[in-house]
């Protein structure tokens, strides 16, 4: 059984989709245990198929589904990278689901079903991605995220269908730029299997030709749109600040990085580092948009007043560290930005879950809402600071690790503009959380009389906080992971280097 | 004069009208991405985003066009050529000494089908484009049911007042 | 904006134009695409040989692509349940903000539903043949769905919403597409308890008769109703929801 693991781990969400719409028809409690169930199977899957990748010879799986010879079927390939995301977005889905459990109930009423399907679908279209080998079947795995990502923020209220209609125009467009790109591969090469495109690429000497310069082009740019990368981040902050709490902490860590990994592996397997760092004009000119969109993130974060529009532009400022580790074109950086897919996934994962839980308990949604915050949620507040501290990049936490090695990968390719933004970014970053820290742990008026938000007629399952169990441990598990990556930054390296092993990167 | 009419004739005849499909689809998708990011109501955003993919999946199909072929289905008389060789096969295996030969399935000439994997991709592709329709004009009707309005402008105006009003 | 998307359009425009300056010509059998040896001269040449379908695009589609087909139908039940889920729960809390629809009580125009008696039939009865015959014909799942479930939007379009509601109700619909995407996954999971990969449907040959390629093509056959039952439902949910604004009372 166990080399059927790739596709239990996306068929286990979307049988516990169907089984949510069903069973919730007659009794919406259930929903909740059914994904439960189905997230924590899934998330031990991706657990046993690391094992079984590291374990493998060349740490490289391979499942065809139907069968048949991948280059005429479709093929799921799985190496360490790939692997460890998964992991990641299971983990945070299983987590989230967990996290859920007030927050559905009070925010989207009388849908629980409908909620935990779209959910379960978005988690099982996010490892589809991941795995695939397909260039076309990545396509469609793209859209099922983005249609339940659109559903998911639209059942939000008020200003929430506005957000979404623009993430849907701006996310059509993004999707369809890849589709296009893809089909400027295909007339060129005649195949969609990723190792296939790549064999023509290299046999036919076509790399050269207008047609596969613009696909990628067009490739690229559609996995910027979705990924946010600055001046194409206009739906971000809107589309995650106004959906409903679940969603927001469930999209933001991982779409965006899941958007960073897919462009990774398009430029290494399928266009490979020879076409994309051919031209240096280009990779420069791709570091320094990067650099921009770490600046602009981070001054725009500065700006805010509301704490979730201000945790969505720390996104688009990390979306930047990636995308310029990922284009400095050498090994550090590379790893940089792999690394940094799973340390950012947590950190973000970590300090959404956190503000959620500050906001919905005190009813407030900008910064005040800390105010004398240490007092009355001590457990929350410890947990928002590991994340805090792991944003800014203090050691042991993986934030360090991640940015030591992308200024690591900067210096090696003479990039200074990017480790001067890198370090610009850490101060801004200390800047905006000490901030939110003075009033939290040194408010200026101790009887802050805030009134405690939620609901009156909760269960009485609540801990030191005043907050149920439900919403803080997954939070404390989320600021304890921040500690685990930084710590074991070693051997995941190393299992990076052997994934990164076989494209030629300096 | 008649030279460079000549010239020009020759220079469309050899880029132009070979790849006129594609010229064709690639004005149309141009059309429907400005639609979608310049219209102010967000009904014509929509059909912007309908033109654009369609664009996109007739650029597909007519990639899998080839001249001269007939559609990717086989024939009655192929199907029956099939059954013939495998019959025979058959009766080999069951009395091997009666048809000592093995006959070998008969060999399709790619160039009398057209290419059957353009068309998968594109029905996926259109069931895709017709769900992101179908979700897109639900978000609408919810945007117009909270503001009564579906021109971008207005509902920016409205969003703003309703701010300003709760500050 | 117009100049952004003036802008925008000139860019991409041009970019695109610039690489179809390389493209193969219209209809060149053989430009890359179409005799690429591997993958489209082996679809047409060995798919009928290993799945016993004259149709090769329903072999591609259904077989050796049949994971993406798959989660296609996946994406359609998602925007059904999707629209359910943003539409049926508006006006409340809120009060209705923009115009309220017209409740028109129909009263049915005896030409329009006599017409619709004869023809709907006739019309499902033609799905129902496009799903069973796609191996042979084009056709397949999705097609006939799409038929069977305009059929239900002609009923509803002639003796208006209730009426077609009363056929298949939104819950009954919602099981209906669930069920189809449980074929379909359910036959791949049968493939992966009889020891092969998912959807490998050479692994079904000893529940089925007559040799592993035809067991090849009553797979395809089977995910195909799959996929015709819930194309149907979610048509009807679609139009439904979006008809009435998710009130499922009224409607056009």
């Amino acid at each position: 059984m166990t080399d059927q693991l790739p596709a239990i781990i996306v068929l286990m969400p979307l049988l516990g989709a169907l089984l949510s719409v069903l069973l919730g028809m007659f009794d919406r409690k259930l929903c909740l245990p059914v994904a439960l169930v189905a997230l924590a199977i899934t998330a031990s899957s991706a657990v046993a198929m690391l094992a079984n990748v590291l374990a493998s010879p060349g740490q490289s799986l391979s499942y065809r589904f139907g069968g048949w010879d991948p280059l005429v079927g479709i093929e799921y390939r799985i190496d360490a990278l790939s692997g460890l995301v998964v992991l990641a977005i299971t983990a945070v889905g299983f987590l989230n689901a967990i996290y859920s459990k007030t927050r559905v109930r009070d925010e989207s009423p009388r849908r629980e079903h409908y909620f935990y399907a779209l959910y379960l679908l978005l988690v099982a279209g996010l490892c589809g991605m991941v795995l695939t080998n397909d260039a076309f079947n990545l396509y469609v795995l793209l859209e099922i995220c983005s249609l339940t990502s659109y559903a998911l923020i639209a059942i939000g209220n008020r200003r929430a269908a506005l957000a979404s209609f623009n993430y849907v125009i701006i996310g059509t467009i993004g999707a369809s730029f890849y589709l296009l790109g893809v089909g400027y591969l295909y007339i060129k090469t005649g195949a969609l299997n990723m190792d296939g495109i790549h064999a023509a690429l290299r046999a036919n000497d076509i790399a050269d030709s207008p047609t596969i310069k613009v696909g990628f082009i067009l490739i690229m740019l559609g996995v910027w749109i979705k990924m946010a990368l600055f001046p194409l981040h206009g739906w971000l902050s809107n589309a995650y600040s106004y959906a409903p709490t679940t969603t927001g902490t469930l999209m933001a860590p991982l779409m965006t990085k899941v958007m960073v990994y897919i462009m990774i592996r398009m430029m290494l397997s399928v266009f490979g580092t020879e076409f994309v760092f051919h031209e240096e004009f280009w990779s420069n000119g791709v570091v320094w948009i990067a650099t921009v969109a770490i600046i602009a993130g981070s001054v725009l974060a500065l700006a805010r007043s509301d704490i979730k529009k201000m945790l969505t532009y720390l996104i688009v400022a990390e979306v930047g560290y990636m995308v310029g580790g990922a284009w400095l074109g050498n090994h550090s950086g590379m790893i940089g930005a792999s690394y940094h897919i799973l340390s950012d996934a947590a950190m973000t994962f970590c300090l959404f879950l956190a503000a959620g839980i500050i906001i919905n308990r005190t009813g407030e949604a900008r910064m005040n809402a800390f105010d004398g915050a240490f007092k009355k949620y001590p457990l929350t507040m410890i947990g928002f600071t590991v994340g805090a501290l792991a944003m800014i990049g203090l050691p042991p936490s993986c934030g360090f690790f991640s940015k030591f090695y992308l200024i690591s990968g900067g210096i090696e390719a003479g990039q200074w503009g990017f480790v001067v933004a890198l370090l610009f970014s850490s101060l801004v970053n200390a800047v905006l959380f000490f901030r939110i820290f003075e009033r939290a742990y040194f408010p200026k008026d101790l009887a802050s009389g805030f009134e405690f938000g939620g609901d009156p007629d909760a269960k009485p399952d609540r801990s030191l906080d005043q907050v149920p169990y439900s919403m803080l441990v997954p939070m404390l598990i989320a600021a304890a992971s921040l500690l685990v990556i930084g710590l074991a930054n070693q051997t995941i390296v190393g299992w990076l280097n052997t994934a990164l092993a076989s494209f030629s990167l300096k | 004069m008649m030279l460079d009419h000549a010239m020009l004739a020759n220079l469309i005849e050899d880029t132009v009208v070979p790849k006129i499909n594609f010229w064709i689809y690639i004005i149309l998708m141009m059309t429907g991405l400005y639609a979608m990011i310049s219209k102010n109501n967000l009904i014509k955003k929509l059909i912007g985003m309908s033109i654009f993919q369609t664009a996109i999946i007739l650029f597909y199909v007519s990639i899998g066009v080839k001249s001269g072929s007939g559609i990717p289905i086989l024939g009655a008389e192929t199907q029956r050529e099939f059954h013939e060789v495998e019959h025979h096969n058959h009766e080999h295996d069951e009395h091997p000494e009666e048809f000592p030969d093995v006959y070998a399935y008969p060999t399709i000439n790619p160039d009398d089908y057209a290419n059957p994997l353009p068309h998968v991709l594109m029905l996926t592709a259109i069931v895709v484009g017709v769900s992101t329709l179908g979700l897109a004009l639900a978000i609408s009707q919810k945007i117009y049911h909270e503001y009564g309005s579906i021109e971008e402008d207005e509902i920016l105006a409205q969003i703003k007042t309703r701010s300003d009003n709760d500050d | 904006m117009k100049l952004l998307g003036l802008v925008a359009v000139i860019i991409t425009g041009s970019l695109l134009l610039y690489a179809s300056g390389d493209f193969p010509a219209w209809g060149d059998a053989n430009s890359p695409a179409n005799s690429n040896q591997q993958v489209s001269v082996r679809y047409i040449q060995d798919s009928y040989a290993k799945t016993k379908t004259p149709n090769e695009v329903t072999a591609v589609l259904a077989d050796y692509r049949g994971f993406d087909t798959m989660f296609e139908t996946v994406v359609i039940f998602v925007a059904g349940i999707a629209i359910i889920a943003i539409l049926s729960f508006l006006g409340e809390p809120n009060k209705p903000r923009g115009g309220d629809i017209e409740e028109h009580p129909e009263t049915p125009d005896l030409i329009i539903v006599q017409t619709c008696k004869l023809v709907i039939p006739i019309i499902q009865l033609f799905a129902l043949y496009v799903v069973a015959h796609g191996h042979y014909s084009p056709g397949g799942g999705f097609q006939g769905g799409v038929m069977f479930g305009a059929s239900l939007i002609l009923w509803a379009l002639a003796c208006g919403l209730p009426a077609a509601l009363k056929r298949l109700s939104e819950p009954r619909a919602l099981v209906l597409s669930a069920i189809g995407i449980i074929i379909y996954a359910g036959w791949g999971f049968l493939c992966m308890l009889l020891g092969g990969n998912f959807l490998e449907y050479a692994f079904t040959d000893p529940l089925l008769p007559e040799g592993v390629e035809k067991a090849h093509s009553h797979g395809m056959l089977i995910v195909e109703i799959g996929v015709a039952f819930t194309v149907t439902a979610i048509m009807f949910v679609i139009y439904a929801n979006l008809s009435s604004r998710g009130r499922l009372k009224g409607g056009l």
